[in-house]
Order: C-alpha cells, then structure tokens, then sequence
C-alpha cells in the first residue's frame, strides 16, 4: 500500500514545484504585464471595457502602431487632429486618456503584446497549488513518523528476542543470572527513553518560543469581504493606487474610504466569478459593496452622499471602516515602505506573497528577523555605476567599492555590504 | 598631566577621600532584591538559596505567562476621507510661534499623523535664525498636559462646575457684566505684542467706559521702560546688537540665559566668538553681577560685587567714561580694577561697544543709558528704530490695580496669560480680594492660583492649536497657525472678547517699510471669531498664504538712534548711588529651565539642570563658601570633612531668609563665584494652590513640592519691584535634600578641557593642544607616527560610504540646554523624578558638564556638552556579553534596546560615563501593566505616571522605541533622523543631500556650537569645523577609543592667564 502512496507522493511534489516555477515566472518575466498595471490598468482591461475602451484587438480597430504611439504620448492633441481620436473622445468623454510621454516605444510594444495576449487566468489555480503543497508535506511527515514507529517497535522486539534467547543459551550453559528485570525498569531502556522525550520535547519547545509572536498565515476575518483576487488579480488594479503611500512613507497605507468610493460609486455590483470563501460559504460581493456605501455614508439609490445634518464635516452615519491588522511587526522595529519600495524597488509580492491571487489576505511571510536579514543579504543594491551613469547616484560616495568593482575583487554590492545587517538600521 | 585643573564640586577640587569613595562607587546600587548576600558569598547568607529559587521561580514563571499571551489583534483604520497633505507616517512642517508671556520665539513644529511633537527654530526669522530655548523646546509637552481645563467653568462654592457650551457661558458673562454698574472693567494681561489682539482688546475696552487694559510682566522691565520714557521720551525697549557689538559690559544682565531676548542675543553673541583664521577677533565681555549667571559664566573676565552695588558700579563706570557725575567710591579693589579696564576697552572701541544691566531700578538706567550715550552705542549697538515689544508692564499700573482689586473698587477682572495671585508679591491677599470681585473671569489655561480664585473660567487654546500673530520688535511679525484641532472644549482668548463685544470692526492695518502703522481701513468682521478676523486683519498684505508659510514677515528697518536728553541723568545719578547695603542680600534671579515659572509644570524643565547648580527640581539659596561658614558653619573650603558630610549627600542645611517681613526657608547651596555677601534664589518655583490638597490636580504633578515662592520676597520701592534687598538669614535646624547632577558622571580629573586666551593662541596657536600631543606620540613605538592606525593592536575598520561625525565648539557653547531639552523631546527620553534624580538615574542622553577653573573666589566657567561620543575603538562595544551594542559601518555605536538584558558592563567601562540604565519603568513601556505602583511615593515620583496617561503619551516620537525597564541607553546621534536624510538622498539620487540632517541638538542650539555631518565628505559642516586644527580635539584621545565627537578648545578673550596659577608660574619660566 505504500509504496503507491510514496508514488502518488513523488508525483505531487513534482507537480507542486512545476506550478510553483511557473508561476514565479508569470509574476517576474512579463515586462508588458507590469507596464500595464502600473500605467493602463486604472482605466483599462485587457478583454473588457471600463473606465476606457478594451485594449485587446486593438489592431483590427487601428492598424497603424505609430497611431497608437501618437495617441499615448499627447492623446489631447490626437483629438484635435485625427478623426479616429475624436471618434473615440465622443465615445469616451468627458475622460480624456491622461498622456504617457515617458512611455517608450518597445515598452507600448510590449503593453500590446501582452493585451493581445492576454487570457484570463484560471479559477483558483494558486490556491489549489498551494492546498496540495500542504498536503504532500504532512504526508511524508507521517509517513517517515510511521515508519521510524514500526522500525523503533522491531528494534524492540529484537532486542527482547535477543535476551530472552541470551537468557534460555546462559540457562543451558548453566550461568545463572538474576531475576530478569522487565524492559520498563530496564535502566538503559528509561535512560534512552528520557533523552528521546528530552529531545522531542526541546525540540518543540524551542520551535515553539521561536514562533511566539510570529503570526505567518495569520488571516483574520475583516468587517467588509474585501478581495484582492477581484481588485488587484481579476481588475488588475496596480497596487500603489489604494496603497500610495507605500512610495512615499514607511506605511504603506491603507485606502481610506473615498479612494474606494472613487470607484465604487459607479461600480454598484459585483458581476465576477462566484466568491468562495475558504470554508465553502460563498460571498455575495454585492452585499459586501453595500456595507462599503454604509461606511462612506453614500446613498446608491440617489447617488449622493448622506446630508451632514449634524455638521462633524463627513456625511451622517459614515464612519472609518476597522480593518484588522494583519502585518504586524514589534514596536521595535522600524520599517520603511517607501525604501523597499522606491529606493530598493522590491514587488509588494516579493513580502506579500501573490496578493493578487488572495481572495482574502493572509500573511505570507515570517516576517521573522532571520527572515528580513536573509533578504538583505542576498539583494543586490541599484549601485551607481561611474562609467555609464547608471544605478542610483547616491551610491557614488562608497568609493571603496568602485575600486574594489574596477579591480574585479566584487562584482555586485549588496545591503548587507552597505551596513544593511547592522542593528540600528532597523532598531532605534 | 594637565597644569590647569578643573573641577565639578569642591570634593573634586581637594581630591577629598569621600569624593573619590562616592566616585568609585558610582554605580553603587541598592535596588537588588537579594540586600542580605550583597556583601557575603552567595551560599552563606541567611536564606539566599532559597530567595534564589524563589526569583528564579518566579521570572520563569512570569516571562512563561507573559509569552505565551496571545497576540492581540491591532486595527488598522482608516481616514474616512484623507487629507491631501497628510500620509500617515510622514511628518509636516508648519510655522508658528511660540508665545508664553511676552516671550514671542519664530518656530516650525513638527507635526506627525495630525499631532505636533516637535518645535524646531525657524531660520527665516531675523530675530532667532533658528535658534530656539530650553523653553520653547519644552512647550510641546505643556500641550498634553494633564493639568489643562477640558471645558469652560464656572465656580459653584468651593469647587466649580462645568459650563456645557459657549452659548451658555456667553449668556452668563453678558448678565454678569450687565450687574457690575460703574465699576470699570480691568483686563489684565501679560505683554501683549499681536497687533490683531491689541486691537481686539481696544474694540473690547471701548463697549467699556472706564475700563483699562494692564499688561503685566512676572518679572518686570518697568525700571528700562521709564529709564527710556525720562531719557529719550519712548516708554520702550530698543534692540539691541550685540553682532556689532566688539566690547560688551554687562551689569547683571543675564542676556545669555534669561534677559529679555536671550536667543536672539545668544545668536548675535556667538557671531562675534568663533575664532576664524591667523588673527581672530573675538568681541571682549566684562560681567560684573553677585551671582554667577549663564552670562557671567562665559565672561572674559567677570567682577562680583553686592547685589545693592549695581548702581555704584554703573555710575563709577560712567564717571570713568567721563560722564558728568561724581564717581562714588568702590570699596573693592578688584572691582575697582574692572572698571577701570572695562572703561578703557568700551572707549577703545568706541561706536562698537554696549552696557547693558539688568536691574529693574530706573535710576541704574538712565546711569546705564547715559554710559551707552557716550560710548557711542545709541543707534548703533542699541538701535531705536525697531524696538522690543515683548516687555510692556509698568509696576506702578500693577500695583495700583492690586490696590483697586483689595478695595473691592474693580468691577470685573479679565485674567489672560499671567498669573499674578503666583507672582505678584502680595498675591495671597490678591487672590482673595480677586475671589470678592463681582466678576472675575480667567481666560488661562489651567486652574492655576489666579484662576482658581475667579468665578468664570473659561480657558483658551495652547499656542500650538491657536491662531494668531505677534511682533516681538517693530517691524519683525510672526504668525502662528494651528498644528492640531483643539484637543479640549477651548475657544480663543481674543473670539471671547470679540462675542463678548458684539458688532465688529476690523481696522485693517497698513504699514510704512520701517514697520510703523501707516494708518488703518475699518471693514465688517466676516464673522465672530478670532480665526477670520485674523485673516481679515492681514487681508491688505499681499500673500498672506507666504506669510503663514514662511511664519513671518519682516519689513528692512535701517538702524537709528534716539535723542537723548541729558537732564534725567542729574537726578538719577543721586538716586542710583544711594542704595542701601548690608551684610547678606537677596538677589532674585530667574533659571534658564525655569524662567518666570509659567511652565513649572513641565517635568522636562524641572529636570533640566540648571546649567551653574546643575540641581534639578528645586530652587535654593545659593551662597559662596565664606557666606557658608558664617551662616551655618560649614567651612568646606578649609574643613573637608564638612565639606564631605556637605557634598556627599544630597540632605543641605536649611537657611531661614527674611527680607522686608516675608521669609522662606530653603536649603543652603555652596558654589565659588557669589559675592560673599549675597544669597541668590530662582523665581517660578513653589507653586501651589490655595487648598494644598488641590495642588496635584490643579497644578500638577512636576510643579507640585517643587521649590519654594520666592516671588514673596519681591520688593516694591514705589516706582518698579526690586529684585533684590538687605535680607537677614538664620540657620534652621533642618536639612532638604537637593537633587543635583553636578557630579554624576565625574571624568575623575583626567583632563578633558583644553583652552587658553586669545593673545597665547594668536602668538602660538599650536601651544594650545601641545600637551595632549605630546602624551600621544609618547605612547607609539618608536618610528610610527600615525596615532590612529599604529596606537592599537586592533584592526583598522573602514567607513566605506558615511562616517558621521559631531563637532563642538567650546568658545560658543553657552550652557543655555536647549540642546538638553531637544534631546529629550526628540528621543522620547523619560522623566525619572526627584528621587531618582537623587540616586543619579537621570536619563539625559545629553548632558551639559559645568567645569570651575583657577581662582576658587571667582572661578572661570567652562561648558563642556557631554553625549556618546560614538567612539571607533569603544570600551563599552568589547564588554557585551550578548552584543546588543556593536559599531556600525557608519561610525556609530548602536544600542539595540530588545537584545539588552541589562548587565551594565558597558556603562561601567565608558570613560565617558553617558550610557544610562533603565532602572525602573518611567514609561509605562514594561509588558507587565502595574509594576510602577509598589514604587510611587518611596522609588518614584508622582510626575514619572504622567507617561501612563495616554494624553502625555501624544508627545511621543513615533520613530523612536520607547524603552522598558531594564535596558541601557544613550545617544544614538539621533539615527532616526540620519536615516531619514539617507533615504531622502537616496530617492533623489543625491549624495549631497544628506548635508542638511540636523541632530535635534544642533537644531536647537542658539548659537550654532554643534556641528554635525559625514566626515567622509569634505564639504559637510563637521569636515569644515575639524579643519581647525589648532583648537580640534577629542577627549580622552590618549585611551585610544577613538571618539567620532571632537570639540574645538575655548579661547577667552582675556590678559589674564587661564586656568590658575601654576600655568602663569610655568609660562614665565618658558
């Protein structure tokens, strides 16, 4: 029977890892992906319309690529200009497509690729990933545990065949010993016993004050079903527009309500693949939606926010929505955003995990000590490079390691090497 | 070894045995629980093994139970709609002004989610250029303080009862107003400078026929007032210019600490003590005065003489000057002396010279305005085109007012922004006259003395939720704008007046470029609240949106001169002579922590030590030894036993001092440097309510036992209150304990001050650091040279990008603390309290070192700024056991507070004794809720709970860890700041950038002594200070621990030989 379960084991973890690499690869690789969701996906979708038109099949309604250059970099003078570009205001207006002057050519090209070749993405295809890994790994676990059980139980028996045997060859022989001491007095037997336990039990005990305070996977239940599968994965909403402040403050942020409502006071309903929740009950985003309108004190039915009667400067009956924090690091930490984010230019996945694959958010990192070191250890800085001008200019300064660059005895400079381990970067 | 010697107290200056016991036993502690093994072995004491287990047991069991609590679940909420210019976590700069009195300083806080947390000087002002006081770095805190009025009030018997709304309260003053009859309206306020408010109260007074407006000053300027009214016919202050100033002759005047304007003089003082280039040129200042102030203490050359002599000396000055009067005779030689060579230095540079004198006498100041008169300082050090609005109270409009309200002949009483039931020498006997008055209404903040006794109550905004403006001196306006929503139910001072008034006009105000009114356009006010009027009343500046921005607007006054009429002086010079004297005296002085004592309830200020007595939480009378040894025996010059049984503990003999009928008892302080006639006590401590019993919640828990009121003893001669008198003092047969930090953190005589006088250093600039040189280089093997890389077996770590790097100047330093203060505010350092204070656990990161040098009688000052000094090669980093302070690749030396476990090796093997030990929880921080109660009362003050309030915990740096009980800590170079610049840099791709990070102390300082910056970087402030070869050095070089703080050595304008004799003796033989 086994032996099957070690098969279909060996499969599994396989299969685990081939999804596993795939998907890093889809989150790292496509350029035209990031480009899009970073500059197009507030307004645009790749299959559907929005805010403005789908992008996808754009050539068959304008053939000519150096149109769409044109109208990306000044789409306000197209529209003066081209009879296409106008045709497409008067659909669209009053929006105007904000202009991307600093939008390159191969960087339009690969926004284009990837719309033609967008596909949406498979239903829960992460997660069910993810569930399987779980599964495989206790399993093994097990099954090592069974059989360390049933080999430590033969060793046993054997060692109680082996002196029963000694005992009946010493009788015949005529040595006689005295009365036999029964295996759970057996001075060696307790002594290994006792270590056995001692080990098992530090072991635990150890892991166990390591992980105190740590709270990977923490995934509390919060006020309103928020997903960020349906906003930043399925709408492809680029992070940093409900979490500015990432970029500018050691907070990422979390949206108020009006950064919300600028959306959601056109978007009344939720039309998307059915929600699930983990425990199988399904959500009715709709009605999560409503529970939005009541913390913004907006009224869906007329489309207006409640009258401030009682003069406190919000409408009457809004009130801030209590999200439950998941992320928590200790006081003694200090940690910075907008470093990771701007100067380092770290993904938000690269700590918290494919947000845009989560129905509800869990934290996916440790968030551990070791964990944050290992990372600064291995991260390369963006160090300036004097010959070509390129990298952060900030990082001239360390001259040491030009020279050490210059005279091949370093090839890259990472945080750690500019003091990126060191206590007080973290602790003050 | 150093000839010159230094000395903190007199044990230290006579090696005394108990000295040197209590500083080797510095770290002597007594909180242990195990007291009964502390001096046998750990087995043989009575019960040790078992007390052992028992604590053993017990801390396991408690870090079990505490651990294994569940993590808590945290919200994170949201703005329902965000503000543009706030991103939560990052700060927001805003200008404003700090007003307390008539003090007006420019500042920009620092206000972080919505709070403000910290004040930093605004370099746009001309007045401060950025420099701020120990004072106005402190007021951040009065802000949360727990002592304000959450609502308006209205007394109810004994007690009071709160007034629900505005409209409530205003019904009730219009029907109390309307009962009064003929009596007139008397508000009493302290100087007022906002031209938007004097207005108000004009529109105010005139609903009022009869009624008046007193201004009024805790401590008062009247005698320079009148001076000036008699002398140049303008009852005003002018300017004074101290940057132009080459030759500056102060007569009590503590223009660097307390006097008046002391930051803006601070700035203009130092301009003229850097020591640049071959040949510096350093302004000369004489200092004759009783005590030893701030401003005496860094002097050139300072005289003493009876507080009742001002006057002599003054008009011996100004016969010397060749004014026309009689010299009057000067008994003491040295004095004597003094004057006649500070008259000879004023006259040599003539037209560069200023006397200024602080004596509240009107008489000394026409002498005084005289002297200037012909030393040529009369628009030119003392300039009447802009004159100093900050001080306005005529005694004589004071005391009259007293008389009135003791007579019951004031209808109603309008109390804004003083406190005069406190500080009015009669002020008990005020207070229950005020009490009678048919109306009396406070517009202060908390229940204070005054306010306690009024029967309406209605308090006004702190300054930093308030709008408004206020024009220190003429022509210079700085605006204040609100930094916070009003935390409590408070409503302006100035919308009462105006609700109060009715119908509006606002005089829309325009002015000529040399600041004077041109004339005004009435207009209807929008509506009734001093937040519109304001914007109304500056509605004819063009950008009033700049003006706010930038928090002022100052208008190009070229400087003038006023005319002087020589008659006053005939009539004053008679009086100034003839003062009467005695054997003791009483001069009243004000600390710089402290000032008028508005702020006594700020438990930063209390525990700032005073930068002469370094006590901390207490006044005292402070006298010299000779003054010691007749008044209670103790000759602690000759006796050191005496001086021992003296010094070593904090428990001081109490004085008894009767002046004018009025006595207090107050504990004996023994310092060199006071006349030996004069005893010398601080104003603004001893505040109290009526009812004792009311103290700690009306006036709070720092001001509360805190000194006593010498504002009692203030004297009246029919014109201005005398600060000083013929007093007599007798010995009590009790003792008080002093809190003073003057030996904490001894450098046990290694010298670690180098300074010499400006003709030695011009002559041979070199000789000044000779000395430790030469002791360097004898410590190298022979051949090496470098002391850096070749004095030490340890490896050479390199500083590949930043090094920081701090640089002090010891010639500007003036021991004023602001610098102390922002420390504190900036880096969440705790208030210990009295008690702790006691036993040294003070937890200033930053501490100023006061060190006497040469003549025991009249010693000169030195003030050392001691912090981390961030050493390279750090005793303290070799020592941990569990590495929770190592160096970092940036120079500094980190302390992580989460892997301290608290040994303290690291604090006992610093020669620079700055790293401070949590030893109880003064923060409220421990994860353990209660463990503070057990203390309170015996281990620690009522004031160290304030920070479980969560209130006080608002003026908490969120970027700062909040410590717990148990850990060390100490200056961290404010490295959340440097982070902060690097990051900043790094976003902007410019290296450059990181030039313009300020340490919180070198922000703060008035003087711009601290210098700070990336030693890696030639340009930067610390590359540029250390260039100064001949006067850089470090402390302790010879040990090798390689500080990354240097100081530059003080260079004393002087002919005298600094530093005591035997260096004279030596010179001579060289």
């Amino acid at each position: 029977m086994s032996r099957y379960r070690i098969t279909i084991n060996k499969a599994l973890a396989s299969l685990l890892l081939v999804i596993i690499f795939s998907f890093n690869n889809s989150v790292f690789a496509a350029d035209g992906e990031a480009l899009f969701k970073a500059n197009c996906s507030n307004c645009h979708k790749p299959d559907a319309d929005y805010t403005g038109p789908a992008l996808k099949g754009w050539s068959t309604r304008e053939p000519d690529k150096n149109w769409v250059y044109k109208w990306v970099a000044n789409p306000a003078q197209m529209i003066a200009t081209d009879p296409y570009a106008k045709s497409l205001f008067d659909k669209w207006k009053p929006t105007v497509m904000t202009a991307f002057s600093n939008l390159k050519k191969d960087e339009i090209d690969a926004i284009l690729k990837y719309v033609d070749d967008y596909a949406p993405p498979a239903t829960m295809a992460g997660t069910s990933g993810t569930g399987a890994g779980g599964e495989t790994g206790s399993d093994n676990t097990l099954l090592y545990g069974i059989l360390t059980l049933v080999l430590a139980l033969v060793a046993l028996i054997l060692l109680q065949v082996n002196s029963n045997l000694r005992k009946l060859s010493d009788e015949k022989e005529g040595v006689h010993r005295g009365e036999p001491v029964p295996f759970y007095r057996n001075k060696t037997y307790l002594m290994a016993g006792v270590l056995v336990l001692f080990a098992v039990g530090g072991y635990f005990v150890i892991s166990g004050a390591i992980g105190l305070g740590r709270m990977k996977n923490y995934q509390p239940v919060q006020p309103i079903y928020y997903s960020h599968k349906v906003h930043a994965g399925v709408n492809q909403i680029s992070c940093l527009y409900c979490h500015g402040s990432a970029q500018d403050s050691k907070h990422a942020g979390i949206p108020s309500v009006n950064v919300c409502m600028n959306c959601h006071m056109a978007i009344k309903e939720y039309k998307g693949d059915p929600i699930v929740r983990e425990d199988g009950k399904s959500v009715n985003g709709t009605e999560e939606i409503q529970k939005l309108y009541q913390y913004a004190g907006w009224n869906p039915d007329t489309k207006q926010y409640n009258a401030d009667k009682n003069a406190d400067g919000i409408p009457d009956g809004a009130k801030p929505i209590e999200w439950v924090k998941i992320h928590n690091l200790p006081d003694h930490v200090y940690f910075n955003h907008s470093q990771h984010v701007k100067v380092g230019k770290q993904q938000c996945q690269t700590c918290h995990g494919n947000i845009q694959e989560m129905p509800e958010v869990y934290q996916f990192a440790e968030l551990s000590m070791g964990w944050c070191v290992n990372c600064h250890r291995e991260s390369k800085v963006d160090f300036y490079n004097k010959e070509t001008k390129e990298g952060n200019k900030f990082y001239s300064i360390y001259e040491k390691f030009h020279k050490d660059i210059k005279e091949h005895k370093l090839d890259s400079v990472t945080v750690e090497k500019i003091g990126g381990t060191e206590c007080q970067k973290c602790h003050y | 070894m150093s000839n010159k010697k230094y000395w903190q107290n007199f044990g230290e200056m006579n090696q005394s045995e108990a000295f040197n016991k209590s500083s080797e036993n510095e770290f002597n502690e007594q909180l242990l629980p195990f007291e009964e093994i502390s001096n046998e072995g750990l087995l043989d004491g009575k019960t040790p093994r078992r007390d052992f287990l028992k604590y053993l047991g017990f801390s396991t069991a408690a870090a079990a139970i505490a651990a294994s609590c569940e993590m808590p679940v945290r919200k994170a909420v949201p703005y329902l709609q965000k503000p543009d210019n706030v991103i939560p976590g990052v700060p927001n700069y805003y200008a404003s002004t700090y007003v307390n009195g008539g003090d007006a300083i420019s500042v920009v806080v620092k206000q972080r989610d919505g709070r403000p947390i910290k004040i930093e000087g605004n370099e746009l002002s001309s007045i401060t250029k950025g420099g701020t006081s120990a004072q106005a770095q402190a007021s951040v805190l009065d802000l949360y303080d727990t002592t304000r009025l959450r609502h308006p009030l209205q007394r109810d018997g004994k007690d009071f009862k709160e007034v629900t709304t505005f409209d409530a309260f205003d019904a009730m003053i219009a029907s109390a107003m309307g009962s009064i009859g003929t009596k007139p309206v008397v508000l009493l306020t302290s100087t007022i400078s906002s031209p938007s408010t004097l207005q108000i109260i004009n529109n105010f007074l005139a609903k009022y026929p009869g009624s008046r407006h007193v201004q009024y000053d805790e401590v008062s300027y009247s005698g320079m007032l009148l001076a000036n009214e008699a002398c140049y016919g303008k009852r005003a202050i002018p300017s004074y210019q101290f940057d132009k100033a080459q030759t500056i002759v102060s007569l009590s005047a503590d223009f660097l600490g307390t006097w008046l304007s002391p930051v803006e003089f601070s700035k203009q003082y130092a301009s003229n003590r850097k020591v640049t280039g071959e040949a510096p040129k350093l302004s000369r200042h004489f200092q004759f005065e009783s005590m030893l102030s701030l401003t005496g203490s860094n002097a050139d050359d300072r005289y003493t003489h009876k507080p009742s002599e001002t006057g002599a000396v003054a008009l011996a000055l100004l016969a010397k000057l060749g004014g026309a009067v009689s010299a009057p005779s000067i008994a003491d030689a040295k004095v004597k002396a003094g004057i006649d060579k500070a008259a000879t230095e004023l006259m040599k540079t003539k037209g560069a010279s200023l006397v200024v004198c602080g004596s509240n006498d009107m008489n000394i100041q026409v002498v005084v305005n005289a002297i200037n008169e012909i030393i040529g300082a009369n628009g030119t050090t003392v300039n009447w085109a802009s004159t100093n609005n900050t001080r306005k109270g005529i005694d004589a409009d004071m005391n009259t007012l007293a008389t009135d309200i003791n007579s019951g002949a004031v209808g109603a009483l309008l109390v804004y922004g003083c406190n005069p039931v406190y500080s009015h020498a009669d002020g008990k006997k005020l207070g229950e006259a005020i009490a009678k008055l048919p109306v009396s209404i406070s517009f202060n903040g908390t229940l204070d003395e005054t306010t306690e006794n009024c029967k309406y109550v209605i308090p006004s905004h702190h300054w930093l939720e308030s709008w408004g403006d206020a024009e220190p001196k003429t022509g210079h306006f700085s605006f204040m704008q609100p930094l916070i929503n009003p935390l409590f139910k408070t409503r302006a001072f100035q919308t009462s007046l105006m609700k109060w008034t009715g119908s509006q006009t606002v005089n829309i105000p325009s002015f000529d470029s040399a600041g004077n009114l041109l004339g005004v356009t009435p207009s209807k006010v929008s509506s009734a609240d001093y937040e519109n009027y304001i914007k109304d009343f500056w509605s004819a500046k063009a950008d009033f949106q700049k003006a706010l921005q930038d928090g002022v607007i100052e208008l190009e006054i070229a400087p003038a001169a006023a005319t002087f009429n020589a008659a006053a002086l005939a009539a004053a010079s008679g009086k100034a002579a003839a003062a009467k004297s005695g054997a003791t005296e009483v001069v009243l002085y004000q600390k710089v922590s402290m000032g008028t004592g508005s702020q006594a309830n700020n438990p930063w200020l209390q525990e700032l030590p005073d930068p002469i007595s370094k006590v901390t939480w207490d006044n005292y009378a402070m006298v010299s030894p000779e003054l010691a040894k007749s008044l209670v025996g103790l000759d602690i010059m000759n006796n050191q036993r005496q001086a021992d049984a003296y010094e070593v503990t904090p428990e001081k003999p109490v004085i008894k001092v009767t002046l004018g009928g009025k006595s207090l008892e107050l504990p004996v302080l023994i310092l060199p440097g006071l006349n030996d006639n004069t005893i010398a006590v601080a104003l603004g401590y001893g505040r109290a309510s009526a009812d004792e019993k009311n103290s700690l919640e009306r006036i709070g828990r720092s001001a509360t036992g805190a000194g006593k009121n010498a504002y009692t003893l203030v004297g009246f001669d029919g014109t201005t209150y005398s600060y000083n008198g013929v007093a007599t003092a007798e010995k009590t047969s009790t003792t008080y304990p002093l809190a003073q930090t003057q030996v904490h953190g001894s450098s046990e005589s290694r010298p670690v001050i180098f300074e010499t006088n400006l003709a030695s250093y011009t002559k041979n600039p070199e000789a000044l650091l000779e000395e430790p040189r030469n002791e360097r280089m004898g410590l190298l093997v022979e051949g090496k040279t470098d002391f850096v890389k070749d004095g030490t077996i340890y490896p050479d770590y390199e500083k590949p990008g930043i090094k920081w790097g701090m640089s002090i100047d010891l010639n500007t330093c003036t021991g004023c603390s602001a610098c102390v203060v922002a420390c504190t505010a900036e880096n969440n350092v705790s208030v210990v309290g009295k008690i702790q204070v006691q036993k040294a656990h003070e937890m200033h990161w930053l501490r100023i070192d006061r060190y006497f040098t040469g003549d025991v009688k009249n010693p000169d000052v030195v003030f050392q700024p001691m912090m981390c000094q961030h050493c390279d090669n750090a005793p303290c980093e070799n020592v941990c056991p569990v590495a929770a302070t190592n160096h970092s690749s940036e120079g500094l030396n980190q302390m992580t507070y989460n892997r301290c476990i608290g040994t303290r090796y690291c604090a006992n093997n610093c020669p620079f004794k700055v790293r401070r030990f949590n030893w109880l929880d003064f923060t409220g921080a421990d994860s353990f809720k209660d463990n503070q109660q057990p203390l309170r009362g015996s281990e620690l003050n009522e004031v160290v709970f304030q920070m479980n309030d969560d209130l006080t915990r608002m003026v908490l740096n969120p970027d700062v860890t909040v410590r717990s009980r148990g850990v060390i800590e100490k200056c961290s170079f404010c490295v959340q700041r440097l982070q902060d610049s690097k990051l900043e840099a790094k976003k902007q791709q410019d290296p450059a950038l990181v030039r313009n990070v300020k340490t919180a102390c070198m922000q703060a300082c008035p003087t711009n002594a601290i210098s700070f910056g990336n030693v890696n970087d030639k340009e930067s402030e610390v590359s540029k200070a250390r260039a100064d070869k001949n006067r850089n050095f470090y402390v302790l070089e010879q040990l090798h621990v390689l500080p990354n703080v240097s100081y530059l050595a003080k260079v004393r304008n002087t002919d005298r030989h600094v530093g005591i004799a035997e260096e004279s003796h030596e010179e001579a033989h060289s």
